[in-house]
């Protein structure tokens, strides 16, 4: 069936992206799978074309309609307790970090972010994905990177992580 | 040196690799004098690579069974239907197929296009009738718009049928691929959430007028004939008891005495 394996090739990427827009791999896994129930089900409306931006479109609708539905993540305070990690667990602290830094940022922000950041997808196509037009691409981008530098460079501390010997 | 104004904005495409080879230059040769400018696009270069190195390995992750699972066995989907549908017609060996033929055997002038249109009236019907959100492309409020619109790409003027004195309003219709060019598939539901769809293409054979036939696969009853220039399908999984005075409506509005 050549839509399931023109889907199929496309998995490893979204899923990627699934899992740096939601934080974690449960709700990234949702995610993907609730946008391949959306692709199979519009699969006879699809145009030949640029199925990757296709598919990252219906991600987005059916982020949207997830953020709705569930009690909206509020980024820990700094009064949140620290989660212990293991050293050896090096490459894991360091996603952690990254995942926390990223829930900071508001959805909106964090899509462009991934899309331009990790995706490298054009300014027009991720424009295009998300409905928004170019110039509210160019502003969130900004926004997003701003904050994730602020947050990076320790001037906005959200993340409480600590090495347990 | 001077100090040319590059906009925050181009420092983004800079980064993101974005810009032409001349501005990329021209960016470039500024940030050499000015090492704020440098260390913002040093910054969100240091994003990027954060970002790839700390999910590259959702890349090369197995896919979750979950999820490969429901991409092979897609028994819910569109087009798992009509793969289905379409092998039953391949194959011919529906027995549904076999008994019906021995109800009423098609007589022999009948043309491939007239044999075959009771398979494809009922691979739309499986095909479309599942969709819950988009079941059709121009809804009922519509129907003006609707009709011009189908009556333009059929080459005909069409006319919606109205059965509502049969339990069923008109949901919408949509274009379709028919086997020689564009067909229309108008789609209808009761009360209790039963569709029923009309299918309608040009009969390139010009096979004049035919009587009823009747055809059943796969749980979808499918009643065809064609008018003029103009072949006409009524699916639904309904028996052909209660399809038969439906499709009689159908047939009778269209010839303009219903």
């Amino acid at each position: 069936m050549p839509a399931e394996h023109a889907i199929l090739a496309e998995i490893p990427r979204l899923r990627r992206y699934a899992r740096a827009l939601t934080g974690n791999d449960t709700d990234a896994d949702d995610l993907l799978q609730d946008t391949l129930e959306r692709a199979l089900g519009k699969w006879l409306l699809w145009r030949p074309g640029n199925l990757r931006a296709w598919l990252l479109t219906m991600m987005h609708h059916v982020f949207l309609n997830q953020l709705r539905s569930r009690p909206a993540l509020v980024p820990l305070d700094d009064d949140a307790p620290a989660i212990p990690v293991r050293p050896q667990q090096q490459d894991e602290l360091e996603v952690r970090d990254l995942d926390r830094a990223l829930a900071c940022l508001l959805p909106d922000q964090r899509e462009v972010l991934l899309l331009v950041g990790l995706e490298e997808l054009s300014y027009a196509d991720t424009a295009r994905i998300l409905g928004i037009p170019q110039g509210t691409v160019m502003s969130r981008l900004s926004r997003a990177r701003e904050k994730l530098r602020a947050i990076l460079a320790g001037e906005d501390r959200p993340v409480h992580l600590k090495v347990v010997k | 040196m001077s100090k040319e104004r590059i906009s925050k904005d181009q420092l983004h495409a800079y980064v993101d690799g974005q810009l032409s080879a001349a501005d990329s230059m021209r960016v470039a040769a500024h940030l050499v004098a000015d090492t704020d400018d440098q260390a913002t696009v040093d910054a969100w270069r240091g994003q990027k690579a954060l970002l790839h190195a700390a999910y590259a390995r959702q890349l090369d992750a197995p896919i979750p069974h979950a999820i490969a699972a429901r991409l092979k066995a897609q028994h819910h989907t569109p087009f798992r239907r009509a793969a289905i549908a379409a092998a039953w017609i391949a194959l011919g060996i529906g027995i549904g197929i076999i008994s019906d033929r021995q109800l009423a055997p098609p007589p022999s002038d009948t043309t491939l296009a007239l044999s075959s249109l009771p398979q494809r009236a009922a691979v739309a019907h499986a095909v479309f009738t599942p969709e819950v959100r988009h079941p059709v492309e121009v809804g009922a409020d519509q129907e003006a718009h609707l009709t011009a619109w189908l009556s333009k790409r059929l080459g005909h003027a069409l006319r919606v049928p109205q059965l509502a004195a049969e339990g069923f309003h008109l949901v919408g219709g949509r274009l379709i691929a028919a086997e020689n060019g564009p067909g229309a598939l108008l789609m209808y539901e009761d009360g209790g959430g039963r569709r029923l769809t009309l299918y309608v293409c040009a009969d390139k054979q010009d096979s004049g007028a035919t009587a009823f036939r009747f055809a059943h696969q796969d749980g979808v009853s499918t009643f065809y004939w064609i008018d003029g220039r103009q072949a006409y399908a009524l699916s639904g999984k309904l028996p052909r008891d209660a399809l038969l005075p439906i499709a009689s409506t159908v047939y009778r509005q269209l010839n303009g005495d219903g």
